[in-house]
């Protein structure tokens, strides 16, 4: 397997790229680093020098070198014996003979090809922050005591747990995947386990790292060890590291990372926390931050259990088109100057979705952005209590600026139909509290939320085939449907995929194809893989990007007949599985405020930013 | 102040009661501040639905009402319940401003919280008229005695200190949390509601109060909380 490959390339490497607005470096600088780092990081760097491998990556077009050099690494390897490549028409399958298809991915062979190369100084990171970790014992696991912290006072038990969790404990390295963020100056920011404070010189640590690669002209990415990888990601004045015993490649987990700073954009924006750190370079985040770590820790559970974030797509509720159009022409018909998103939610799965005209020309709502959203919703019940109206940054719409977003229950006690509308000006509140009044009372009238309560997502055994067990299906922009939320659909995961490991399991292996499919060095559009419990899918094609999971005794033949029926099956439901033409208002009559959705309100931003509070 | 109130159903969906009435409705904004995690939240919660739940840190700002009835007018309480958290403080004087009623919160067995209380009481002064607004300094969770870091009397002497009335809850238990709503309600009517244009009526189909926004000053900066 091709990844398998790349692991035996490296596996024990540390990558490492040159920062963007430098010329090539002299090639001993990377070498000259490398071995400083070998001096200064391990025990014995002669023997290292062995099996570390370095990844550099041209910068005049990293991705073209990164794909020559990963291709490098994969011709000078001899080909793997376990996997057949055939060539087909438009697609290259790569199927997996049927020895490896006794080997679940968890257990490839490949582990014991490169056994015997490792040596421990591939975990030299793990060592070492592990080495750190015991230093702390002195510190304890002590709660945050600053008396500029108060949050975390009265929190739900659940979430002290994690907090609380002791850092030098065994269980606490065996956690599948760590995310840390720590400021440019070394200070920690926020650990998904354990405080930050217990971590704090495993932190610094980590910043040794990043600035020592750094002080060679180099940007450190990632290192992998035979049970961890670590991935590394510099945004502006943050560093966010993720340290991940999933099998998760790096680009994936990259993805993640990013998610969690795109996340902590939304509550700061990205000009005030460069304005911060630039004024300020030890400034301790964590006072902003703080109460907000619930929603980073919901971020990371979603991006564990939901394949939305994996496939940069939103999952909406399929509802039968005239409800949901019936539902958008409420939201159309209660807007107000300066509105420019409305949103229905129920179950965190979208319902249906305005915009403003105006802003949609200029630009997109991205599925990021929506997925932002509805973890801030998900992730606080305190949504429940009332209407909720929070200044919130959209990073990939605009990360410098504020919306306002007006958050309420439609259906309380149950709460699970959420209304959300966006504004840009923050002293709407009156008039959007207004609108949703009047959805209130149109909704009753159409009895619309009993509607809703009836929907379900539904079960694959409506497409009719039976051996598909689940499969996830995101289409394409459609050239005449232009600028569409990207979105996808995928059917409730039942048996033997309805407990939390097995739905783990799955989604680990859709991750697995994932990576194949958009793997940098060798991308594949189709790909049949034999797994120990099931036979996978996937195909991508310029329409659309499937992934399907049949019962393990499937034969190819079967699985191609059955993703016909299914993309039929699909063709046929499309109008009740995906918001289909996402419906536009006009709040013209205030254009120089909603011309340009966020725009408006970056004076704003200046003015009511954080740097007062330094 | 033992007189039971009426118990409102899903205090924010209230819109038909009170114009069936004869007596007049008017509204009165009221604010919770605070530091993050002295209970804002809960105190909101028993004021309008008199339960109590574990919360976590609120978002913004949570916005419900309540409605209490005295004996000759209804008045209609629109509470801003602000979130702690720092961030949210170059926000906060977009939910203070124009407020009636401000409710500074701190926690007993915290004593940073009643030093950031008196920040927020600072910040308040600095844009109230006073007699325009009834600040309340109220120290919650009275109910962990046994880790109480201020004393009742510190906290009436701060008060007596600066003119303002003082209650000690527990929102846990609902001790005093009604009583509080119901004196806030009192006071209100009597300094406020006496004035000329001080509270303005409410309507089925309120606006935004524009009157009361123009009576003060905009605002130049945000926050000055920080040190």
């Amino acid at each position: 397997m091709e990844r398998d490959n790349h692991q035996e390339g490296e596996a024990q490497g540390v990558k490492i790229c040159d920062p963007p607005c430098e010329s090539n470096p002299p090639a001993d600088t990377l070498a000259t680093s490398l071995s400083l780092l070998g001096n200064h990081m391990f025990p014995d760097p002669v023997e290292r020098n062995n099996s570390t491998t370095v990844n550099k990556q041209e910068l005049s077009n990293p991705i073209l070198s990164d794909v020559t050099e990963e291709e490098k690494s994969v011709d000078a390897e001899p080909q793997s014996n376990q996997v057949t490549k055939l060539e087909a028409e438009e697609a290259e399958i790569s199927e997996c003979q049927n020895n490896a298809s006794s080997q679940t991915l968890d257990e490839g062979t490949e582990d014991a090809a490169t056994d015997n190369d490792r040596s421990d100084s591939g975990e030299f990171v793990v060592a070492m922050l592990a080495k750190a970790k015991l230093e702390e014992q002195g510190i304890g696991v002590k709660g945050r005591s600053s008396p500029l912290l108060e949050a975390g006072i009265q929190e739900s038990p659940a979430f002290m747990s994690h907090r609380d969790e002791d850092v030098t404990a065994e269980s606490w390295r065996q956690h599948r995947k760590h995310v840390f963020v720590l400021s440019e100056a070394g200070k920690p920011i926020y650990s998904r386990y354990g405080s930050e404070e217990a971590l704090s010189s495993t932190m610094g640590v980590m910043m040794a790292l990043v600035s020592f690669v750094q002080s060679g002209d180099n940007i450190i990415r990632s290192v992998y060890s035979a049970e961890h990888t670590v991935v590394f990601l510099q945004k502006g004045p943050l560093v966010l590291v993720c340290v991940s015993n999933s099998r998760q490649t790096e680009q994936q987990l990259r993805g993640e990372l990013l998610y969690v700073y795109y996340q902590i954009i939304s509550m700061l924006t990205q000009a005030s926390i460069s304005r911060i750190f630039e004024h300020k370079k030890n400034y301790d985040l964590r006072r902003l931050l703080a109460g907000s770590e619930k929603i980073l820790d919901g971020l990371l559970n979603l991006v564990d259990s939901d394949p939305s974030f994996l496939l940069a797509a939103v999952h909406c509720l399929p509802l039968a088109s005239s409800l949901r159009d019936s539902l958008s022409q409420i939201l159309l018909k209660a807007i107000t100057p300066n509105l420019v998103f409305s949103i229905l939610i129920a179950n965190n799965q979208l319902l249906t979705i305005v915009q403003e005209k105006t802003v949609i020309e200029d630009a997109r709502l991205e599925p990021a952005d929506v997925h932002l959203l509805l973890n801030l919703i998900g992730a606080s019940s305190a949504f429940q209590a009332g209407e909720i109206w929070t200044p919130i940054c959209l990073p990939l719409f605009n990360p410098d600026c504020y919306f306002y977003a007006y958050i309420s229950y439609l259906d309380p006690p149950e709460c699970t139909v959420c209304l959300l509308l966006l504004s840009t000006d923050k002293e709407a509140f009156y008039a959007v509290a207004e609108c949703k009044r009047k959805i209130e009372e149109a909704m009753t009238a159409q009895n619309s939320l009993s509607l809703i309560a009836k929907v379900q997502s539904y079960s694959v055994s409506q497409v009719g085939v039976s051996d598909l067990r689940h499969f996830m299906y995101k289409p394409f922009d459609v050239p005449d449907n232009y600028r569409q939320l990207t979105q996808f659909t995928s059917p409730e995961m039942e048996a033997p995929y309805s407990s939390e490991e097995e739905k783990m399991r799955l989604l680990d292996l859709y991750r697995y194809m994932h990576s194949r499919i958009h793997s940098t060095s060798r991308p594949l559009k189709l790909i049949y893989h034999v797994a120990e419990r099931e036979t996978l899918l996937a195909w991508v094609t310029s329409k659309f990007e499937l992934y399907t999971c049949f019962s393990p005794l499937v034969t190819k033949a079967c699985a191609i007949t059955a993703i016909t029926k299914l993309l039929r099956w699909i063709k046929k439901e499309e109008d009740r599985l995906f918001i289909r033409y996402p419906q536009k208002y006009s709040t013209t009559p205030n254009p120089s405020k909603s011309s340009r959705g966020g725009k408006s309100d970056q004076q704003d931003s200046t003015e009511n930013g954080f740097l007062s509070l330094l | 102040m033992g007189e039971k109130l009426p118990r409102v159903p899903g205090g924010a969906r209230l819109h038909s009661d009170g114009l069936s009435r004869p007596v007049q409705t008017l509204r009165v904004k009221m604010v919770l501040l605070g530091s993050s995690g002295v209970g804002k939240s809960s105190l909101a919660l028993r004021f309008d639905k008199d339960e109590f739940r574990s919360t976590t840190p609120t978002v913004g700002c949570a916005y419900l009402t309540r409605v209490v009835h005295l004996s000759d007018v209804t008045l209609r309480f629109e509470i801003w319940d602000t979130a702690g958290q720092e961030k949210y403080h170059s926000i906060t004087p977009l939910y203070y401003r124009g407020a009636h009623a401000a409710l500074v919160v701190y926690d007993v067995s915290q004593r940073e919280t009643f030093v950031r209380a008196q920040v927020w009481l600072k910040e308040l002064e600095k844009q109230y008229i006073p007699g325009s607004t009834v600040i309340w300094l109220v120290g919650n969770k009275v109910d962990r005695a046994q880790d109480r870091q201020v004393s009742v009397q510190e906290g009436q002497s701060l008060a007596n200190d600066r003119g303002l009335l003082f209650t000690e809850t527990s929102a846990l238990l609902g001790d005093q949390v009604c009583e509080l709503l119901l004196a806030v309600a009192h006071r209100v009517h009597e300094c406020i509601g006496a004035q000329q244009g001080g509270l303005s009526e409410w309507q089925e189909t309120a606006h935004v109060d524009l009157h009361r926004r123009d009576t003060f000053n905009p605002f130049v900066s945000c926050c000055k909380v920080g040190p």
